[in-house]
């Protein structure tokens, strides 16, 4: 089987993503990659702990003072959301059906985007309103980090995807796209895991005290 | 033995697949279900619950390991076939998580 060969659902294998040499090594190497990240984001949340309610003086906000639940609760749910669309994008790539695959990762992106723009929106609350900012607190330094850091992965699995769309926009599916597709997609899920333990452990015990 | 698993379906049992795929897929939006489940629960317990602190710290770090459990096995695959490294890879890192963690909440104050 040739990489660029023009396929179809009969010639289209099972595990389109490890078919070639190079799908699963970015398979293997992906996920290695995902187990530093586990670690490095592990360091973050730790960080996090030790220095958690950390504040110069009584007049500056505590974690129970700024934490609002609707709004980390809409974050929430178009973030699980987004990832349920880009399993239904790798539902399709695996039945070789190029264009609903494309319309489910541009339904990922723009929720994506909704979820980025409430955290800019978040930040932008507490540096106005509260003083809460990243040199204002031990406490601020490290809950911008490990936020905002989980946020930087957003815009990077965003511009990712994106680009990946757009690069193949034409092109349909071979067996040199769908690892690209398959590991951006895992990439994505791995966003949504690093969020359920923020807003468990940063924002919900944050907000129990 | 991936191998060979492509050669009997290559279409020859294209029926087999669709379906395959379609049973798939039936599981992941189960568990997106549960996840929403179980996300409802914790912001339900946080919110208006009446329980004490020492509940609802551990219930809650349960349910998102119950939650990222299914985001790993369903949604990324990890349930299927062929993904002995990912999870060598995972659950060592998932080991130096828990001890980083642990020595910054008990043996470094500040």
């Amino acid at each position: 089987m040739q990489i660029q060969e023009k396929m179809t659902f009969e010639t289209w294998p099972a595990v389109p993503e490890k078919e070639t040499l190079e799908g699963r090594n970015k398979f293997l190497g992906f996920w290695l990659f995902l187990g530093g990240e586990t670690v490095l984001f592990a360091t973050l949340f730790a960080t996090y702990l030790a220095l958690k309610d950390k504040v110069p003086g009584p007049d500056h906000p505590l974690a129970q003072d700024l934490y609002s639940m609707p709004l980390v609760f809409v974050m929430t749910m178009l973030l699980l959301t987004s990832s349920l669309t880009s399993v239904y994008a790798i539902y399709h790539m695996k039945n070789f059906n190029f264009k609903k695959m494309r319309f489910w990762f541009i339904i990922t992106v723009l929720l994506g985007l909704g979820f980025l723009g409430c955290e800019i929106y978040e930040f932008n609350h507490y540096v106005h309103d509260y003083n809460h900012t990243f040199s204002s607190s031990a406490f601020g330094s490290a809950f911008y980090t490990l936020v905002g850091f989980h946020g930087a992965h957003v815009i990077f699995g965003l511009c990712w995807i994106t680009a990946l769309v757009v690069r193949n926009w034409r092109r349909g599916l071979s067996l040199y796209n769908a690892p690209k597709f398959y590991v951006a997609s895992l990439y994505w899920h791995f966003i949504d895991v690093v969020w359920v333990f923020i807003f468990s452990v940063v924002y919900l015990m944050g907000m129990v005290g | 033995m991936v191998k060979e698993e492509i050669q009997t379906n290559n279409g020859v049992n294209v029926q087999y697949r669709r379906k395959r795929n379609k049973r798939e897929m039936r599981h992941q939006l189960i568990s997106f279900l549960l996840m929403i489940f179980l996300t409802l629960v914790a912001f339900f317990v946080v919110g208006y619950g009446d329980f004490s602190v020492w509940f609802v710290i551990p219930f809650i770090l349960i349910l998102a390991s119950v939650q990222v459990g299914f985001q790993l096995y369903y949604f990324m695959h990890m349930s299927n076939k062929g993904h002995e490294a990912p999870a060598l890879f995972i659950y060592s890192a998932v080991l130096v998580a828990f001890v980083t963690i642990l020595a910054f909440i008990t043996i470094i104050w500040i």
